[in-house]
């Protein structure tokens, strides 16, 4: 039997593919614990960076939901003692930011009082609003333990609020403090779902 | 055949820097130069993607067939490089979340399919792999020059996050030059890439001119 030329051609690259496939999927299932594991631990570690692990005692990764508030997909992480709610660890993205999305890790106790908030990734100008990294700057501690009293002081100081401006970066703050209040609102509004 | 080699060695690391004189792969190049260790990650991906891809075009190029042989190397070259991700992956995760997609970009460095076009397809493996070495260690000497250039302008420092390539032990690796405050803004953010490799390629330029310039003058006086 012979074949005519594009079908060897074809044949060839048939097998070519298959080989390359068998050695990628033969890494793959090399690999693929080792990076579940790292991905649990970058996670773990990115959530304990809001909420000390003393305080909690159940499995915080898989103890979570996936609720909507304003077209926005959040994922809530729920921290328990003994079987009572703790704190809700809260992933949110802001689009109002000088350079693409910010995402956010926001904690807030059953009390209602912001626990501690970090950004994840952004894409800020550097040396201007880079310093919404903890790194750079001691601003994202500016929420540690506040609670909404008055919503009027719940921005930065040129909009009238409470929280320092960056110099030469007024957007990046803003986009920032607007959508931590937010999803503190979005927490006292479905607390009770939330902790279902 | 010694000569042979020192030749495909000068080329890949000077006369046909594939940064540097050919111009290729440079997004990445760009994007990610923006410290030592984020150029030295990528160097050395690129470098191992490079003597790989070499090597298994080298060895298959009896079964290569010229009519179907530019999709057989994007097959190679893309099948490489996952592999490469998959094991930075699992084994430098820090490394692997900061350079992000430039990680599966490689497949992209025209640099690759060029050295399987130009040499790899048409030689012996030992002198592949060797190109691709060469080629691989020349282009991430860009990398690293320009990634130090940036760094020490833009940040005032060298090595920062030395840790995340060779482990908790070298976190002390880094260099504090001068104070953050008083970096130049300009030499990290993308304009500062372009015009860094502008230099770069100048003095490169001024650089072989000198030493033409010397060389004609010494056989000058000896003629």
């Amino acid at each position: 039997m012979t074949f005519s030329p594009p079908t060897l051609a074809a044949l060839r690259i048939g097998l070519f593919s298959f080989i390359i496939v068998g050695l990628v999927s033969l890494v793959y299932h090399g690999t693929k614990d080792k990076i579940a594991d790292n991905e649990r631990r970058a996670l773990l570690q990115s959530l304990q960076s809001v909420i000390d692990n003393r305080r909690y005692d159940n499995d915080l990764i898989h103890d979570k939901i996936q609720l909507q508030s304003s077209g926005q997909a959040h994922t809530v992480y729920r921290a328990r003692q003994a079987g009572k709610p703790i704190a809700a660890i809260i992933t949110s993205t802001t689009t109002q930011g000088y350079n693409g999305d910010i995402d956010l890790l926001i904690a807030i106790n059953v009390s209602g009082t912001i626990n501690a908030v970090r950004v994840l990734n952004h894409r800020e100008t550097p040396g201007l609003g880079d310093a919404i990294e903890l790194k750079k700057s001691n601003w994202l501690l500016s929420f540690n333990q506040l609670a909404i009293e008055d919503l009027e002081q719940w921005a930065v100081k040129r909009d009238g609020g409470n929280f320092d401006q960056f110099t030469g970066a007024t957007i990046t703050p803003r986009a920032i403090v607007n959508e931590v209040k937010n999803t503190t609102l979005f927490f006292q509004q479905y607390q009770h779902e939330i902790f279902q | 055949m010694r000569s042979d080699y020192s030749k495909i060695l000068s080329n890949g690391l000077w006369h046909n820097n594939q940064a540097l004189v050919a111009l290729l792969g440079l997004c990445p190049l760009l994007a990610v130069s923006n410290t030592v260790i984020n150029s030295l990650g990528l160097g050395l991906a690129t470098t191992l993607t490079l003597i790989l891809s070499n090597l298994l075009v080298s060895s298959l190029r009896q079964f290569i067939l010229p009519e179907i042989r530019l999709p057989l190397f994007v097959l190679i070259i893309a099948g490489v490089v996952t592999i490469i991700e998959l094991i930075m992956h699992a084994w430098f995760y820090e490394l692997y979340k900061i350079l992000g997609i430039f990680i599966p970009l490689i497949v992209t460095n025209c640099a690759i399919i060029g050295r399987a076009e130009v040499f790899a397809s048409k030689n012996r493996i030992m002198p592949s792999i060797l190109d691709g070495l060469a080629m691989g260690l020349g282009f991430s000497f860009a990398l690293i020059v320009l990634g130090g250039f940036r760094e020490l302008l833009g940040s005032g420092t060298l090595l920062t996050q030395a840790d995340l390539l060779f482990g908790d032990a070298t976190k002390d690796w880094k260099i504090n030059v001068f104070d953050d405050n008083s970096g130049i803004l300009l030499a990290i953010l993308p304009p500062g890439a372009f015009i860094g490799l502008g230099l770069l390629i100048a003095l490169k330029n001024a650089f072989e001119l000198r030493l033409k310039a010397t060389k004609s003058a010494t056989s000058k006086i000896y003629e």
